[in-house]
């Protein structure tokens, strides 16, 4: 994506102000829209909206054999697709970084939060353990789609139904029990991707916005007694930052998971 | 055209009754939606029973690698893949030999709608996904595709506007949903995927697989004919109704 000098000249103006073109306020999301149950051929899928940008994840589950390392553990795959058909920007062909940093930064929110119980997806250790695959797919990308594709995913994960398992065809059944995943449904954390353009802090940014930010970091966090717990963290783009900001960036990071999370966990249990 | 898919059934076909009670000739649940990707210069949403197909269509850009440019005309380029949850078993993601004969074969059903001899060197790019599959996903993706392309303003001659027709035993019936497709007994399964164009009445897509007689393929392309008329005013419906 190409901007022009005076577009950029233009935000930094707004922001300076603290507004945006939008008219939000700097550490403001979009409005966020969740459609659960977009594909019946899935253990669990959903449509997420932060404004014009969606995304679809869902959720299909396997029985496979367990990695060497962790004989009694099931397996979490992630993968993303920046689709072609959800921006100019995007082209064919395999994927390339940016989705696969989006489908890391993803897996590890959900991995290191300790969301999904793997010791659960076991089945007869050694042999059998359950594999979660997770896909995301772009469908339209005005911006932040590493916070959608995010929370796709934690709403996929905890509406998703375990399929019924036959022990004497070894087949995964094309029907569902009422399970869930052995899911840990405090510690979902929710990632916040935050730029800092010409010295302003902003969440939840437009395409226009995240093209001129000196950096970016990801913080997926969780709310654990009233505190924030990270899980973790990415820092994107060539910009630095000094320890003064990195508090300043925790500081906001507190006072929104404590905004949000309630939100969290009502569309995590969204039928 | 109940009269003879009827009297068909009644001789001495295996399939009798459609599951889900439709009429032999009568199409699943349709829903149309146009305009639903922002960022594209057009897209669509074309839903028929449990298949969805979403579309969107960029261009007429620049076409890259260079070396594919016809300086006499645009082309048009069409991507169509499946989502990975859309099916009980999981789909791997990225293309396959499937998609990529699908995708061919669906640029050749609209290429007849489109003119693009205004954008020599150029592209329209259409990609096609589907969330959610249950037989017809082609046909499902082409519709979408079609309204996309309208949506997108690009010059177009006619729409394209595509059906399953299929024999299940000896009875002819449209719009086959994935429990049909899977029909085993007396003669099996036929699936005929057709595109007709709405102004010319021509086929732009033919596909067939399974056993079937000239007499009774014959009728089952006049029964795509009717169902396509019936689909094309379904997606005339949806573009007058973008309020962009």
């Amino acid at each position: 994506m190409i901007m022009s000098n005076l577009q950029r000249k233009r935000i930094i103006e707004y922001l300076k102000q603290g507004k945006r073109f939008d008219g939000r306020k700097p550490e403001e999301y979009r409005k966020i829209e969740i459609k659960t149950g977009i594909s019946n051929k899935a253990e669990g899928s959903v449509s997420v909206k932060f404004g014009n940008t969606e995304v679809y994840a869902g959720i299909k589950l396997e029985v496979i054999k367990p990695y060497p390392d962790s004989l009694d553990s099931g397996v979490l795959t992630t993968s993303s697709e920046l689709n072609p058909m959800a921006s100019p920007d995007f082209e064919m062909g395999p994927p390339k970084i940016e989705a696969i940093e989006l489908a890391r930064i993803v897996d590890r929110g959900v991995r290191e939060s300790g969301f999904i119980d793997f010791k659960k997806l076991c089945i007869k250790e050694g042999e059998k353990v359950w594999g979660i695959y997770l896909d995301i797919y772009a469908v339209n990308d005005s911006g932040n789609l590493v916070d959608v594709a995010a929370l796709a995913a934690l709403i996929a994960l905890a509406n998703a139904k375990m399929p019924v398992y036959n022990e004497k065809t070894e087949r995964v059944e094309h029907e569902w029990t009422k399970e869930s995943l052995p899911l840990n449904k405090d510690a979902m954390a929710f990632n916040m991707t935050i730029h800092r353009i010409d010295g302003v802090f902003i969440f939840d940014p437009v395409k226009e916005e995240q093209e001129i930010s000196d950096f970016r970091i990801s913080i997926a966090a969780s709310l654990n007694k009233g505190k924030a717990r990270i899980s973790s963290i990415q820092k994107g783009k060539e910009g630095t930052i000094s320890s003064e900001e990195m508090e300043k960036v925790l500081n906001l990071v507190e006072d929104k998971i404590k905004e949000i999370y309630p939100q969290i966990i009502k569309y995590s249990e969204l039928k | 055209m109940r009269g003879f898919t009827d009297k068909m059934a009644e001789e001495k076909s295996k399939y009798t009754k459609r599951a889900d009670g439709r009429k032999f000739d009568e199409l699943r649940k349709v829903e149309a939606k146009v305009g639903i990707i922002p960022e594209a210069d057009g897209s669509a949403m074309y839903k028929s029973g449990d298949t969805i197909a979403i579309a969107s269509v960029f261009g007429p850009r620049t076409l890259h690698p260079q070396h594919m440019q016809n300086p006499e005309t645009g082309i048009l380029r069409v991507n169509y893949d499946m989502m990975s949850f859309s099916v009980y078993e999981r789909k791997r993601p990225g293309p396959n030999r499937r998609s990529q004969e699908i995708s061919k074969v669906t640029e050749w059903a609209l290429a007849p709608c489109v003119d693009l001899s205004e954008f020599p060197n150029s592209v329209v790019d259409v990609f096609i996904e589907i969330p959610q599959a249950d037989a017809g996903t082609r046909v499902a993706g082409i519709n979408a595709a079609a309204m996309a392309l309208a949506h997108a303003g690009i010059p177009m001659k006619e729409l394209a506007s595509a059906v399953a027709v299929g024999k299940l035993d000896k009875t002819i019936v449209v719009d086959l949903s994935k429990e049909e497709e899977d029909f085993e007994e007396g003669e099996g399964a036929t699936d005929i995927p057709v595109c007709f164009l709405s102004r010319s009445k021509k086929l732009s897509l033919l596909q067939l697989d399974g056993k079937i007689s000239t007499e009774e393929l014959n009728k089952a392309i006049e029964l795509g004919k009717k169902a396509c008329e019936e689909i094309n005013k379904i997606q005339t419906k949806a573009l007058k109704e973008i309020k962009e």
